[in-house]
């Protein structure tokens, strides 16, 4: 399972009300970073299928959301539990660096 | 196991007894994924090396990859896109037979005669001889509000986050070529752009100069320095202090990209390289050859002064030259080379 995508008229229903943790990848096309750190956000979803929600939302498909939560800078990953952001991490990183950046819901 | 080719035992394998048990030795590893680490990969690739190059997770393709147009790379009249002329570059190795590793180097063992490169990932790589190519990271201000504010309104990449500042007034800070590009780019979104720097005058070339004196949309806030941002959840304005009288003035604005220069990217090598007194990596004269043996270095991180992609490749080229050079005296001086497969008993060990 990789990571899905995620939009405006989903938003609520995948992300405000979800059950679990879920990380919205905020990214864009020409963003080259974004497109480095797609790949490893796919890897970290499948191997942890049961404890975090992967989504990705496309911030020129969505300013709308983008701009609620106040991008400035992509890559841009949130974690949200239960409605509230609880982690932000901003910038591609290599993968075990996004895993300790995750630890807490990867454990 | 790499495509193609017997497995080739460096000549000192026999008096080695820490080789890593299933690890191939190879003869070259290239770090790092610019103009210099290609370049070292396609001359190394083409003189049969088998380079294996580690590119970095998620920065492969270097600094190119977070600009535009690039005008003054030879042979592109038109101009090409960085990470379009990056994607060629490599293509061009891998072409040749380098083999490319999305993935990033934690540690190095380089001191012997077989450099050991460690991944994120925990595979072990071996080779006889390094190229060192990790060019150089964004230099930071050094002031409080600028790591509280990064990615809050502060960055270091116009390409990536310019998109965000649509008719908002932002601030580039530098003098140089990429302050200029990066400005010169964010008038497309911004609504006005200061450029700060601390001189009087630019240090980039005439033409970016040009480009931005000619710009409407950007200002220029000569000699001051930039002494605080501010904000608390977001980048609200900047403080900056005369570099003539003294006097101090904020200016309130949503962004500031900061464009100062490089720092060549030795954290792997700080204890194990001599470095420059500019904190290059030390190369003997016009050779890549660094203080250990086999050990070779190339493009910004050793270059404090030119750092073109042009001179970086150039610079890559001298170190898969050398590479060659290095590889055939210790053939020679050593026991012959020799096919493991032809070795009793090894082909066993390999195959673990």
């Amino acid at each position: 399972m990789t990571a899905k995508a995620t939009n405006s008229t989903s938003w609520n229903e995948d992300v405000l009300q979800a059950d679990g943790p879920v990380l919205v990848d905020f990214w864009a096309e020409w963003c080259g970073p974004c497109r480095m750190v797609s790949p490893i956000l796919d890897q970290i979803q499948a191997e942890n299928p049961e404890k975090i929600t992967i989504l990705k939302l496309n911030v020129d498909e969505n300013p709308d959301l983008a701009m609620k939560y106040q991008i400035t800078s992509i890559p841009a990953m949130k974690v949200f539990n239960k409605g509230e952001v609880q982690t932000t991490i901003i910038g591609a990183k290599p993968k075990f660096a996004l895993e300790q950046d995750l630890a807490t819901y990867l454990a | 196991m790499r495509a193609g080719g017997g497995i080739r035992r460096p000549y000192h394998w026999l008096s080695h007894p820490e080789l890593t048990e299933g690890v191939d030795v190879r003869h070259v590893i290239i770090i790092g994924s610019g103009p210099a680490g290609y370049t070292a990969a396609i001359y190394a690739a083409r003189a049969n090396l088998e380079p294996l190059v580690i590119a970095s997770s998620v920065e492969a393709g270097g600094e190119l990859m977070n600009t535009t147009d690039v005008e003054n790379f030879p042979g592109f009249p038109e101009g090409i896109q960085g990470p379009d002329l990056m994607t060629k570059m490599q293509e061009q190795a891998e072409r040749f037979g380098a083999e490319v590793l999305y993935d990033d180097v934690v540690d190095l063992d380089i001191s012997g005669p077989v450099k050991r490169v460690t991944l994120g990932s925990g595979a072990v790589h071996e080779a006889t001889s390094l190229v060192y190519a990790t060019g150089s990271a964004h230099r930071k201000i050094g002031i409080e509000g600028e790591d509280r504010l990064s990615g809050r309104g502060v960055s270091y990449c116009a390409t990536c986050d310019g998109f965000f500042f649509r008719e908002r007034e932002i601030a580039v800070i530098g003098g140089g070529d990429s302050a200029m590009e990066e400005a010169t780019f964010l008038t497309k979104f911004a609504s006005k752009v200061y450029v700060v720097h601390r001189r009087g005058e630019l240090r980039a070339s005439k033409i970016m100069q040009e480009r931005a004196f000619a710009n409407p949309k950007i200002e220029f806030v000569w000699n001051s320095e930039v002494i605080d941002i501010l904000g608390d959840e977001a980048v609200t304005g900047l403080v900056v202090r005369s570099t003539e009288d003294g006097v101090e003035r904020s200016i309130p604005l949503d962004g500031v990209f900061v464009a100062i220069g490089n720092d060549p990217r030795t954290h792997l090598v700080h204890d194990k390289l001599e470095l420059t007194p500019a904190g290059t990596i030390w190369v003997d004269g016009r050779s890549s050859r660094t203080s250990l043996p086999g050990v070779f270095a190339a493009g910004d991180v050793i270059d404090p002064t030119y750092r073109q992609a042009v001179t970086a490749a150039g610079s890559g080229t001298v170190a898969a030259l050398d590479v060659e050079h290095f590889l055939a005296a210790v053939g020679e001086a050593g026991t012959p080379a020799a096919d493991a497969d032809q070795i009793e008993g090894l082909a066993e060990v390999d195959a673990a």
